[in-house]
């Protein structure tokens, strides 16, 4: 295990970018860009000048009046922070004045805050205590008087104290040991942007509140832990860190939750995990994060955890612990015995989008080289599948066009079908940032997210569509776009083929295509139709970021060419503040789709028909590789209930509960004869396994995940996996039980393998990945420092492709029966089916689903906040709770899917994209009336899982 | 796999294509070759010998450009 080191420097201010500026600090010549603090450019020189209220995440306050300096030629000591360098200045930072200040400063600073040092949290990890030690403090002379941090004067309880607040699962906050530098309350505002703390009260009655004065868990406060980490004190503290004590050494990784791919320190204490914080140099997150990967990774010592493999002749039996010789030998002959009954094509894989790319790599591989099958899928497939097909058509690639950096540089910001502020909260963060720059925000989406509620936030717009109208309210924006000649006529010639889009002007401008005609359909008024393709259009830097309100629709696919279309006519790509940005569900989707996963495609988005790219990997693997398209998610199933298809080995991935039209997917995965479930718990999906192979979290392997801007991160092991082995070690196992010989001893093995094969990836490597943090693919010789922007100076694909977008209905619409319109999504506390998320204190902010829906429509059918509902549709029926709210239109309804006592996906249909597959979560017609328990499934189904849920132990 | 869910699937493939400028048979076939399985492809081309019923016209007309399955060992 190698440690990654490195110590973290504060600079004190934010870096700027401007002409080089030099002057000499302590006799000493220092260059720095223009607008750079004096603080910050003695940093630069190696000189740590005293400060308590700056730190380089936040712009300075000059509150704490430590950092004072003194300048040739100017009155006084200005506070270093807020002195912005110039050409030529002299700055001394340690004189016998400055010093008799900062003592001063300190010891005011100190007579109110209590000396219980020792016993303190932040013992050893405390700035306050840092900085009387680098002023040379020694003593108080206050005499002790009115403070905050006595719980009782001589006579009786003291009114200033207050005791913590501890309602926050994850950090206290000590008001006794505040000392008002306003950190907390500028973190929150600059860096999360959701402005949760204030300072009540003035001069010494100053104190940070939450809200309105209210415990944190009773405020807005998002649980980013922005606040915890800019404290300088004990005064708002991880838990973590008042249980165990100090770490003492970090180790950088890569969020295991989303797809924005925040890259964190893991402060270890010997193996123990004591914090996650955000690492500063992590190009995604820029050292910001939220609750989920900041603070919900207790799951990874859970006591829920399956460490022994275990196997079961039937899926009736109680589940039998074994060795993992037993079981790869039970799962291997299994395998063989099908095989050689039914053919290679009976057999399939599910791999990954949690785990690495190194071992989804293998996992299809196993398919396609062990096996012998393309029958290989993702959980893409039920997410981003219509992204790689749609951006295929028409860039010539399946990612995203930007780094999230990009985004500092938008002008106009739409969002299509996401939730960032949930889904995608460091994102949000930055956006929001922008926002408060002055950015406009356009949201197409039903739901009224939080996104437009956004502090100090410029010009807003929302386009409450009718769920699946999205087809339909796109080619409208690009009809207006294209009747009032707002395309940008000279990147279409230059970039695409301008009689493609010829004929797409002649498709969009069609009438049935206008704003007056798509608001019928849609429900979004024409003028705002207008209104919304003018303000893009109009924008120097217009970006669109969308997420699976997009995809996962019948026509997911169509909607995404749309969303290039409007990219390519208004010239939105290949520079930063542009661009279209897929939101990635998962951490490793997009690496997960890189790698190989779909059953037409092999690693590097090369279908399997392509002689030469099997006859590469034919090449390194030593086998016959199949040219034809495999089996995807949902086909697999349908294969499994004709009998067809018999066995599945899936990676982490929870089909039962994530995957549409549960009965379905349950009478598919019955119909097999050998399930193998690799993965942390008994998830859903293990109630029809015959195999149970104990899987490792993020914190137990090495390897690289590749977030939504293609960017290859890498994952360090901080800690032995308990289970023994990590995910790549147990593919390889079952591999070579099946006579794969396979011989890796290490990830980078699978790397230097992927490089190879793989041209988008030619030049990745770990001891690159060492040196640089991390590189954007694709990475090789034509962009050795891999490519934050795509599409620079011409498409993938060679020239950009404009399609025509035409709508068509969905199958599934309301009627009599079923009058409103389901739409499902998640919050930010929960992950996906919640099979982490719900076995941390996240449940504290999301314990149960509940189903939104609009006053008009609860009032009609009796529905009060709160009562038990029962959701029906054509293909099943739940109950669950009601939320009476305006965040959702009449006429549609939502819900999450993160608890499987809920199963929201009994519900949801067997609709899809037509080109993918990629099932239609986002539309099911639906008919909500009152309940007084669970429905039939949800009892049936919670019987089955607590029988099938039985471990017999090994008799040892 | 049922023939229903096989000929919707078909006939949403061909609803796209029809909406394209260029042969909408052409563009049916060739989007089922690159993503069907085999077994899928033959049942579809069984559906469409047995008379095509249900099935959109570019649905049939794509058929004659459909890859047949090579003999394999196992039929979905």
């Amino acid at each position: 295990m190698k440690d990654f080191i490195l110590p973290t420097r504060d600079m004190g201010t934010p870096a700027r970018h401007g002409a080089p500026v030099s002057l000499t600090i302590d006799g000493f010549a220092v260059t720095v860009p223009a607008g750079t603090s004096v603080l910050r450019a003695a940093a630069e020189a190696g000189i740590r000048i005293p400060k308590l209220c700056a730190t380089d995440s936040l712009e300075p306050i000059g509150a704490c009046r430590l950092c004072a300096v003194e300048i040739e030629g100017q009155r006084g000591t200005p506070t270093s922070c807020t002195t912005p360098v110039a050409p030529g200045m002299v700055v001394r930072t340690q004189t016998e004045t400055l010093a008799r200040l900062r003592r001063g400063v300190m010891e005011l600073t100190i007579s109110d805050h209590p000396l219980d040092c020792l016993t303190c949290a932040a013992n050893g990890d405390c700035e306050l205590q840092d900085m009387a030690g680098a002023v040379g403090l020694r003593e108080v002379r206050f005499a002790p008087g009115t403070n905050h941090f006595a719980q009782r004067t001589a006579e009786a309880p003291n009114p200033e104290w207050r005791p913590k607040d501890q309602s926050n699962p994850y950090f206290t906050y000590d008001p006794a040991k505040c000392i008002v530098c306003m950190r907390c309350v500028r973190a929150c505002e600059e860096v999360q942007g959701t402005f949760a703390l204030t300072i009540d009260g003035r001069g010494f009655a100053s104190r940070v509140v939450a809200g309105q004065d209210v415990p944190f868990m009773a405020s807005d406060c998002v649980s980013c832990g922005a606040c915890v980490q800019a404290c300088p004190t004990a005064t708002l503290q991880e838990n973590s860190v008042i249980a165990i004590g100090t770490p003492e050494r970090s180790i950088i990784t890569t969020c295991a939750y989303c797809g924005v791919g925040c890259s964190f320190e893991a402060q270890m204490r010997g193996d123990t995990l004591v914090r996650m914080v955000p690492w500063k140099e992590g190009k995604a997150n820029r050292g910001h994060s939220c609750v989920k990967g900041r603070f919900a990774w207790g799951y990874a010592q859970h006591q829920d955890r399956i460490l022994r493999p275990m196997v079961r002749e039937k899926v009736t039996d109680a589940w039998r612990e074994v060795s993992w010789d037993e079981a790869i030998g039970f799962a291997a002959a299994r395998l063989q015995a099908i095989r050689a009954e039914s053919g290679a094509d009976a057999l399939g894989v599910i791999t990954s989008s949690r785990c690495t790319n190194e071992e989804t790599f293998l996992v299809q591989k196993l398919a396609r080289a062990v096996f012998g099958t393309n029958n290989t899928d993702t959980c893409a497939r039920v997410c981003h599948s219509p992204t790689g097909y749609g951006l295929k058509q028409t860039f010539g690639t399946s990612a995203g066009t930007q780094d999230f950096d990009s985004v500092e540089a938008v002008d106009c910001a739409v969002v299509i079908g996401a939730n960032p502020t949930d889904g995608h909260p460091v994102f949000a963060s930055r956006l929001r940032k922008r926002m408060r720059q002055g950015a406009s925000l356009i949201v197409i989406d039903p739901r009224r997210i939080d996104l437009l509620d956004t502090p100090h936030m410029g010009a807003g717009l929302h386009l409450p569509l009718r769920p699946g109208t999205n087809v339909a309210v796109l080619t409208a924006l690009a009809h207006v776009i294209v009747a009032e000649e707002l395309y940008d006529e000279a990147f279409i010639r230059a970039r695409c083929d301008w009689d493609e889009f010829a004929d797409y002007m002649e498709f969009a401008a069609r009438p049935e295509h206008s704003p007056e005609a798509v608001e019928a359909l849609s429900g979004v008024p024409a003028g705002v139709l207008r209104d919304a393709a003018r303000r893009y259009a109009a924008a120097p830097n217009g970006a669109i970021y969308y997420g699976l309100g997009v995809t996962e629709h019948s026509q997911g696919s169509t909607t995404v060419m749309a969303i290039a279309n409007l990219a390519m006519m208004t010239g939105n790509i290949g520079r930063p503040g542009v661009g279209v940005s897929p939101l990635r569900g998962q951490n490793n989707v997009q690496g997960s789709c890189d790698m190989g996963s779909f059953p037409q495609e092999l690693p590097g988005y090369r279908h399997v028909s392509d002689p030469v790219a099997r006859g590469i990997f034919e090449a390194a693997w030593g086998v016959n590789l199949s040219p034809e398209p495999g089996l995807r998610i949902p086909n697999m199933l349908d294969a499994a209930v004709s009998g067809a298809f018999r066995a599945i080995y899936i990676q982490g991935e929870d089909i039962l509960q994530s995957d549409p039209d549960t009965r379905h997917v349950a009478a598919g995965l019955a119909a097999m004869e050998c399930v193998i479930v690799h993965d942390l718990f008994l998830n859903e999906t293990a109630a029809y396994a015959h195999v149970f192979l104990p899987g490792s979290t993020f914190l137990e392997k090495d390897g690289t995940f590749t977030n939504a801007e293609r960017r290859i991160n890498r994952v360090r092991r901080v800690m032995a996996p308990k289970n023994g082995f990590a995910d790549w070690e147990v593919t390889q196992l079952l591999a070579n039980a099946l006579g794969a010989g396979w011989a890796y001893t290490h990830p980078s093995e699978v790397m230097d393998e992927i490089a190879a094969t793989t041209p988008g990836f030619a030049g990745v490597n770990y001891a690159m990945l060492e040196k640089r943090g991390s590189v954007q693919w694709p990475c090789n010789d034509a962009a050795p420092d891999g490519s934050p922007i795509m599409h620079v100076d011409g498409f993938v694909r060679g020239k950009g492709r404009f399609i025509r977008t035409e709508y068509i209905a969905t199958d599934e619409r309301s009627g009599p029966r079923f009058p409103l319109l389901l739409t499902t999504g998640r919050v930010l506390s929960q992950y996906n089916v919640g099979a982490q998320t719900r076995r941390t204190e996240n449940v504290a902010w999301h314990a149960e689903d509940v189903l939104e829906i609009h006053p008009h429509d609860a009032e009609v059918r009796g529905v009060k906040h709160g009562d038990f509902v029962r959701l029906t549709s054509r293909v099943g029926e739940i109950s669950l709770r009601a939320d009476v709210t305006e965040r959702v239109s009449p006429g549609v309804v939502y819900t999450t899917f993160h608890h499987p006592g809920t199963q929201a996906n009994v519900v949801t249909t067997d609709n899809s994209d037509w080109a993918t597959n990629c099932p239609e979560y986002k539309v099911t017609a639906v008919q909500v009336s009152a309940s007084n328990g669970p429905s039939e499934w949800q009892s049936d189904y919670a019987a089955l899982v607590a029988a099938s849920r039985r471990i017999a132990p090994a008799a040892e | 796999m049922t023939d229903d869910k096989l000929a919707r699937m078909a006939n949403q493939i061909a609803a796209f294509f029809a909406t394209q400028p260029g042969s909408a048979a052409e563009g049916v076939a060739a989007h089922i070759n690159d993503n069907w399985s085999p077994a899928m492809r033959a049942a579809l081309l069984a559906k469409v010998a047995a008379g095509g019923a249900g099935l959109a016209p570019a649905v049939i007309a794509a058929a004659p450009h459909l890859r047949p399955a090579p003999r394999t060992k196992a039929q979905a």
